[in-house]
């Protein structure tokens, strides 16, 4: 099993450490599968993380400069491995000024996933600086928790106002009440709401659009095509956890966007253009 | 004693109480013909430090008609003489000069900032009178000798997190090694989730380097920060002096006007307890633990090849690292076992120490203290700690038979 990968242009090094920054916020450990075409960080939704799962995707032609990997055997051509995103987001913030980042899967005491940075520096000789991030070799065994998800049957689908306007809503709500509503519909309405004995606060969004799913995305193309536009689809969620998603947003996405099953879960999806991330939210009673 | 502190110097005197301040409680302010000794030393379980400034008698009273400086007194002051100067960027902009005063009848000391507008704010702060303690070390005779710009150094600890406590520099002939050390409290599994980070330094990048003789010490990062915050901002080099393992590290600071030296404790070689620290009644047993002998870690990547670990994590019930990985890393410890006791030693000499001390009459009770040292530049005074004292007047009484 051998993983290598270079860095070397400085804007994408940077967008890299910001996409594992972001992760970084969402969860304290996940799991690194890679494939010779991408990389992804994924959560399982398990009771430990409060069901909430994550899927990341990027591809790797956009970062790395070079990459090359060797999985587990030629017909499970993948590397998992379960680290601390935290640990990998500190080393690659120090050497943001870096010539060329190296990041290597290695064994030292355990095994590592290396960050090795060449700094630029006045003499002629240029530092080294190397990060030993320690991971988790996940074996093939156990890589079924940890497959690509499936769009959940949804009952609305729309795209979500400016995260930070979601942010700034969410942030006072979750002082009055740990619980929120999410509704939508498919008129481009949608509503966060919260209702505690004493008051109950609605925050109201409008003209927000509904992607297209088309017919073969939105599954039997039955249940979105014939549901009434105005009606609306809503997920109870606990704020802090939708909370927590809003926070670690570093990066606009290109489009942004929720699914909501109705009762069910809550499916956020955020675009970039070589970054895709989806995050569950399960609805409580 | 009288002395008083003007225009930008008032800047530079606040930023040495400022790292003074940094981590001890207590301050001891000497002062001496030539100038006012502050010193600080802190002491704790795992490290130890001592810190000394030496503010020069020229660069207190520039302009006014001389100190007067009883040299016979010595004192303590519990500080927070950091509240005396609190806000940096305010004080150059309204602080015109700086009025310290001794008045003994009273026991106070008192700080006047004369500020701008005619205002005038008065500061007095209670002590007590102490022994005067020095600490002995020699930056002569070190065998390996650094001197870098401040920038270059934090560059170096800006890879390393905020919360670490100690870090490990190791010298070959051409190169430093910065690397965070780990301690390795319970085993492999703590040992195995912890980040390790590691820097080279080639040896241009400094202004002066010497190694005669290559090894590794390890010794409190946060102190180090608290040096380089001053050094930087002064933009002053910085140097560096060690010998191995256990003797301490001395890390100065000179100007025109003053030098400042850090001493610190280092971990030690020796399984058992060494005596670290040079006051004779302070026997340090500071955390054991043994290094393996250094090595240079090599500049290429170690073993990349992850199947052999597979295979043995797979048809293997525990999962752990595999045996057959390189082990240059010098965290291999034998002596592992030893710490948590001698932690617990560390703890009741010092409690030992401690009683002791009380039987003695007006001692400072509280033993921790840190000491920034800044000497003089100018010719040395028999007073002066760059050279090995052999009589001191002791704080406690002499505890060598205990070593």
């Amino acid at each position: 099993m051998k993983f290598r990968g270079k860095i070397v242009d400085v804007a994408c090094l940077n967008h890299f450490t910001r996409v594992v920054t972001t992760i970084s916020k969402l969860t304290k450990t996940c799991v690194l599968r890679l494939n010779p075409d991408n990389l992804f960080f994924v959560l399982s939704g398990k009771v430990a993380n409060g069901g909430v799962s994550m899927w990341c995707e990027l591809s790797q032609a956009n970062f790395f400069d070079e990459y090359q990997m060797e999985g587990v055997s030629p017909e499970n051509n993948e590397i998992c491995l379960e680290l601390a995103p935290e640990n990998l987001s500190r080393a690659l913030k120090t050497v943001q000024n870096a010539k060329s980042v190296k990041v290597k899967l290695t064994k030292k005491h355990c095994p590592c996933l290396t960050v090795c940075a060449e700094l630029p520096t006045l003499s002629s000789s240029s530092r080294v600086v190397t990060h030993d991030v320690p991971v988790d070799v996940i074996p093939k065994r156990l890589w079924h928790e940890f497959k690509e998800p499936s769009v959940p049957d949804f009952d609305v689908s729309i795209y979500l106002p400016p995260l930070k306007t979601i942010k700034n809503v969410v942030d006072r709500m979750k002082n009055l009440s740990n619980f929120l509503v999410i509704e939508a519909n498919m008129n481009g309405e949608m509503n966060l709401k919260i209702e505690t004995d004493l008051v109950s606060v609605t925050t109201y969004f409008k003209d927000l659009g509904n992607p297209p799913w088309g017919d073969g995305a939105s599954q039997d193309g039955g249940p979105t095509q014939s549901r009434d536009p105005d009606s609306m689809a809503e997920a109870r969620v606990d704020v802090r956890k939708l909370q927590q998603f809003l926070v670690g947003q570093q990066v606009n996405p290109s489009k942004s966007m929720c699914n909501i099953v109705h009762q069910s879960v809550l499916h956020l999806i955020l675009l970039h253009e070589d970054v895709s991330l989806q995050y569950f939210i399960p609805a409580v009673a | 004693m009288q002395c008083v502190v003007t225009g930008g110097n008032v800047k530079v005197l606040a930023k040495a109480i400022h790292s003074l301040s940094r981590i001890g409680d207590e301050l001891y302010v000497e002062p001496q013909e030539d100038g006012v000794s502050c010193f600080d030393a802190v002491r704790n379980t795992s490290t130890s430090s001592y810190h000394h400034v030496y503010i020069f008698a020229y660069f207190l009273f520039a302009s006014t008609n001389g100190a007067d400086l009883n040299a016979s007194l010595s004192c303590t002051i519990k500080v927070d003489s950091q509240s005396v100067f609190r806000s940096l960027a305010t004080l150059e902009k309204t602080v015109e000069k700086c009025h310290i005063e001794l008045n003994e009848q009273k026991d106070r000391l008192t700080f006047t900032l004369h500020c701008k507008h005619g205002l005038l704010k008065t500061h007095n702060l209670s002590y007590q009178d102490s022994e005067s303690l020095q600490a002995v070390f020699n930056k002569d005779t070190c065998t390996n000798e650094f001197r870098a710009q401040p920038r270059v150094l934090v560059d170096t600890v800006a890879h390393f997190p905020p919360s670490l406590e100690e870090v490990t520099v190791t010298v070959s002939d051409e190169r430093m090694w910065v690397r965070n050390h780990v301690e390795d409290e319970t085993g492999n599994t703590t040992r195995s989730k912890a980040m390790l980070t590691e820097l080279c330094l080639a040896s241009d990048e400094f202004d002066h380097f010497v190694v005669k003789t290559p090894n590794s010490v390890t010794f409190c990062l946060k102190e180090f920060r608290g040096l380089l915050v001053f050094a930087e901002s002064s933009n002053l080099p910085v140097s560096m002096y060690f010998d191995e393992p256990g003797s301490p590290v001395v890390l100065s600071v000179t100007d025109g006007v003053l030098e400042g030296n850090f001493v610190l404790a280092t971990l030690s070689d020796d399984p058992i307890t060494s005596l670290f620290f040079l006051f004779p009644f302070w026997t340090f047993w500071s955390t054991l633990r043994a290094h393996a002998p250094p090595s240079p870690p090599p500049d290429d990547f170690m073993n990349d090849d992850m199947d052999s670990y597979l295979i043995a994590m797979d048809t293997s019930v525990a999962s752990g690292p595999s045996t057959a990985g390189p082990s240059a890393s010098t965290l291999t410890d034998p002596c592992t076992s030893k710490l948590p006791e001698a932690n617990h030693r560390t703890r009741t000499h010092s409690e030992e120490e401690e009683e002791e001390m009380e039987d003695g009459s007006e001692r400072p009770p509280n033993k921790k203290f840190r000491s920034l040292f800044f000497g003089s530049v100018f010719p040395p005074s028999p007073k002066m700690s760059t050279q090995p004292v052999t009589t001191q007047e002791v704080l406690a009484s002499d505890s060598e038979d205990e070593s």
